[in-house]
């Protein structure tokens, strides 16, 4: 009993404690960077030398290849962000905060960029960049979120005070995400229904599928390397902002 | 090069304005981090240490 009390505090306070963190987090950095690299570059060579042309959208199917991991990362960033948010006004675990404040820009240029090569397909395909349709104005609302939270950050001197806050929003934003999630069965729109991850599978051909994978996998770890890479930047920042406070505190 | 068709221009700028966001992302990311080592060591190379670090 007294053994498993030891491994779960020594395990906790790994994870909890920023230099223990930095520590264990750092040498697995250039791996992920070697890994998302090796994923972009096969990926690539799979979307344009590697996959067929679709018998309906034709060549610009290859848009999906950059549209949906950004559109699947503009959520699961948020995912990220809500998880985070719990942990700082549940736990008050001191790396939630930095994880939220760390993926908030990350989140921002995946959801413009979904937008962005949403539009790029939807001209060709449909005929038009941009329909005020479910799928879309719920992915343009959480744009905004995400754009509102980067400014609460930069709103605060007291970045503690403004992780509680800011959790708050994270939370009640996360409402959005259920509604972009089921926008297309909800209400008549544009865009398609989920065509990888349904109850009956698939219903895109593996040669598509694969260069889909692929994407997916290399901008999921894209993210996972910045994520990683900007809460070091954080807590370093942190340390700078003490470091600051007690050349002042010694001035004064 | 494969033949991307009549609607070429929409797929590669699908594929460049990507690009240029997540180096912009990355970039920035970087310059970040570069920002902050900096300031830290200004701090440190002044002296200024931690109470934690004293010990």
């Amino acid at each position: 009993m007294s053994i498993d009390t030891k491994s779960r505090q020594g395990w906790f306070s790994r994870i909890a404690h920023p230099g223990q963190f930095m520590a264990w987090t750092q040498p697995l950095l250039w791996p992920l960077v070697g890994i998302t690299a090796v994923l972009f570059v096969v990926g690539l060579y799979y979307a344009f030398f590697n996959s067929p042309e679709d018998y309906q959208m034709g060549e610009t199917v290859r848009i999906m290849y950059v549209h949906v991991p950004n559109a699947w990362l503009s959520q699961f960033v948020y995912v990220i962000m809500a998880v985070s948010a719990l942990g700082t006004l549940v736990w008050r675990h001191p790396l939630a905060d930095v994880s939220m404040k760390a993926a908030a820009p990350l989140g921002a240029v995946f959801t413009a960029l979904a937008l962005y090569t949403g539009a790029l397909w939807g001209r060709p395909t449909w005929g038009t960049f941009w329909e005020w349709d479910g799928r879309m104005t719920s992915t343009l609302v959480l744009l905004l979120i995400y754009l509102g939270i980067i400014a609460l950050w930069r709103a605060f001197d007291d970045q503690l005070r403004a992780a509680r806050v800011i959790a708050v929003f994270t939370l009640v934003g996360a409402v959005n995400i259920p509604i972009i999630k089921f926008s297309v069965d909800w209400w008549s729109t544009l865009h398609q229904p989920a065509s990888v991850f349904r109850p009956d599978g698939p219903t895109i051909p593996p040669s598509i599928l694969i260069p889909l994978f692929l994407m997916f996998f290399a901008f999921t770890f894209l993210f996972l390397v910045l994520h990683l890479k900007a809460m070091h930047t954080e807590i370093r920042r942190r340390k700078a902002m003490g470091l600051e406070r007690r050349a002042a505190g010694a001035l004064a | 090069m494969i033949d991307l068709g009549p609607h070429a221009v929409f797929i590669i700028w699908a594929y460049v304005g990507s690009a240029i966001a997540v180096a912009g992302l990355v970039g920035a990311v970087l310059l970040d981090a570069r920002r902050v080592s900096r300031r830290l060591t200004t701090l440190e190379t002044q002296g200024v240490r931690r109470r934690s670090d004293n010990h």
